[in-house]
């Protein structure tokens, strides 16, 4: 099995709107995944199709090489979008409730895990900051030893602190069992953090996927005097360009090194990238959506 | 499953049953002393026991809780059941777990639609138990104080018998499927509350009358067993527009009475003459053609008119008892089924 998520034209509706429209994409097992977009790109439709929440309208969509929804529930942890945790069970209460209704349940990692954190699992949820109620609902999810972790948007409620203390959690937890991990996020930066892998999902679209290291590795900025697009080498892919009078800027992919001692050449970082991709989209015709958020 | 059910419900559970359980009490301690009673004082029962007023409370205690219980475990029981998961979106927690939606739908019902069923059904076998001497006194004509409703009649036959637990497994799944369309937990509390309640006055009215089909009995007036008189008009020109007839025996439930004429055609006006039975109007002034009660209603025989009356005899209690309970146990079945189905849908 070398694939995690595979989606074939899949598409849902919410009675007359398409949140997700034909979406293709094909995210390799073993890795973590950034799942990247702005809000209202599909992200969470797309992990709730994948882990059974939702019966997709057009398309199939495929999780760990089986139609998703379909008795695989032992097999893929889920976190749920703002980490719902029942407010009035204890941490404890959790936890029992994930070793009865999960038969590969993991409790001596489940209490080590709320033991690290430093949390009393006398505390109901309900009293939990939003950073501590993010850790238990990973607890549940990685305690439950599943094969695919899928997390939608877990640190978007958290401060920047708790933000990073939970995605090297996230880390600590998928370097010990060996999980593929798939991971929503409207910010590239937590994405760059705790990722190997990225997904740039815009309009349903996958604009960009690959690994990490390599869209580093490929991507460049070029300064130069104005030149013309269709002059640009065949084997340099323009993802975007701005030009002044006498000027060109080009964000471009290329396998090779850049040659042409008219540009002056410099990386960019995956933000930069990022953000190319998601220009581009939104430059095309009936798209008024938000551009990708930067983090302050 | 099981254990995550009862976590989340022992609160609601303890409420209820605890309120059910201090009754249970006293009913239990003073239900021997009103049999004794029964037995000593024989036709002087009634009389006898509504002097007694700790007796008088739970008699009415009884009758509002077995009546309340299944609003309240409708509302308080099955509206939150999916409504409070969804609006916490705790639903995504515990559907990601290992076990299927069904699964949990399963277990919540179970323990929880049981639950309410056997506590009411609890409820009202003691409350019925603890009654039996008065209904049976009521049965045989006896009357006193607040004990003068038979059991058949819509007051008190609601909280007899089996049909309170029909009402609560009808409420129970009512609040489950309202929680699971609405989302909202007060809203769906509020829409049970009152469609519980609007059942529970509607069903004598309009589900009950219907269950089995009445015993009609056809009565001539006498001055003897004359029990209704009704005139409309200014005073001076009144119409006589009903009469009604007692029927012979105790306990049963009257549906309807007409008066129809020698023809067998039911009657919206009677004539004329018949005024003069009456009582006579308040002011004194008595008619020059004034009849006895005698006269009157041996003229209203004489000329073929009748009473027809439709009624439920006492004996058809239980009979009536296990429809109502039944009918209602389906509707809640197919409430459950609709539930499963819907939650085996989209729900984010």
């Amino acid at each position: 099995m070398t694939t995690a998520l595979k989606a074939q034209g899949l598409g849902k509706k919410y009675g007359r709107r398409w949140a997700l429209t034909d979406c293709t994409l094909d995210v390799p097992a073993g890795r973590v995944v950034g799942l990247v977009g702005p809000n209202g790109a599909g992200k969470s439709t797309l992990l709730n199709l994948a882990v059974g929440m939702l019966t997709p309208t057009a398309g199939q969509i495929e999780v760990l090489g089986n139609p998703a929804g379909t008795s695989q529930r032992t097999k893929i942890g889920f976190v749920a979008q703002d980490t719902p945790t029942y407010a009035r069970l204890s941490i404890a209460d959790h936890l029992k409730l994930g070793a009865r209704l999960n038969p590969r349940w993991d409790d001596s990692l489940a209490q080590a895990r709320i033991q690290q954190l430093g949390l009393d699992p006398k505390q109901r949820a309900g009293k939990l900051s939003g950073g501590q109620r993010a850790q238990l609902a990973l607890t549940l999810g990685v305690a439950k030893r599943p094969e695919l972790l899928i997390l939608d948007e877990p640190v978007a409620a958290l401060d920047p602190l708790a933000r990073r203390e939970f995605l090297q959690d996230l880390m600590a937890a998928v370097t010990e069992q060996e999980l593929s991990v798939i991971l929503s996020s409207h910010l590239v930066s937590d994405v760059e953090r705790s990722c190997d892998y990225l997904v740039v999902l815009v309009d349903s679209r996958v604009q960009v996927s690959g690994d990490i290291d390599t869209l580093l590795a490929t991507h460049y900025r070029l300064v130069g005097p104005r030149r013309d697009e269709k002059s640009m080498p065949q084997n340099q892919y323009v993802v975007s360009a701005s030009h002044t009078d006498r000027q060109s800027t080009y964000l471009i992919r290329t396998d090779e090194p850049v040659l042409d001692p008219a540009w002056a050449v410099s990386q960019l970082t995956l933000e930069d990238i990022v953000l190319a991709y998601m220009g581009r989209s939104t430059s095309a015709p009936q798209n008024n959506r938000p551009l990708l958020e930067v983090q302050r | 499953m099981i254990w995550l059910t009862w976590r989340q419900f022992r609160l609601q559970a303890l409420m209820v049953t605890a309120a059910i359980a201090v009754l249970a009490v006293f009913l239990a301690v003073t239900g021997p002393g009103v049999a004794d009673d029964y037995d000593r004082y024989a036709g002087d029962f009634l009389k006898q026991l509504s002097m007694q007023r700790l007796n008088g409370y739970l008699y009415i205690v009884g009758q509002v809780l077995v009546y309340a219980a299944p609003p309240v475990i409708g509302a308080f029981w099955g509206a939150p059941l999916i409504a409070r998961e969804l609006e916490a979106g705790t639903h995504r927690l515990v559907w990601n777990q290992s076990i299927s939606r069904t699964r949990w739908l399963v277990a919540k019902l179970a323990v929880t639609g049981l639950g309410a069923m056997a506590v009411t059904g609890l409820l009202s076998l003691a409350v019925t138990w603890w009654a039996d001497p008065i209904d049976d006194a009521i049965g045989a004509g006896q009357t006193s104080g607040i004990f003068n409703v038979s059991r058949m009649l819509p007051p008190v036959f609601g909280a007899r018998g089996v049909v309170p637990i029909g009402y609560a497994a009808f409420a129970f799944a009512l609040g489950v499927a309202v929680g699971l369309v609405a989302r909202r937990t007060v809203v769906a509390i509020a829409i049970t509350l009152a469609a519980v309640i609007a059942v529970e006055v509607l069903s004598p009215m309009l589900l009950r009358p219907h269950l089995m089909t009445p015993v009609e009995a056809t009565v001539v007036v006498t001055a003897e067993n004359m029990r209704g008189f009704m005139l409309t008009g200014p005073e001076d020109d009144a119409e006589v527009v009903q009469i009604e007839a007692k029927l012979e025996g105790e306990g049963f439930w009257k549906i309807s009475e007409h008066t129809v004429n020698s023809a067998g055609v039911v009657q919206t006006k009677l004539p004329q003459w018949l005024r003069d039975c009456g009582p006579p109007p308040p002011n004194g002034a008595v008619s020059p053609g004034r009849m006895s009660f005698e006269v009157c209603f041996q003229r209203l025989a004489d000329e073929g008119y009748r009473q027809q009356i439709k009624y439920h005899p006492a004996n058809r209690f239980w009979d009536l008892q296990w429809r109502e309970a039944g009918i209602f146990l389906l509707l809640a079945a197919g409430l459950t089924g609709f539930c499963f189905w819907r939650i085996r849908r989209d729900l984010t």
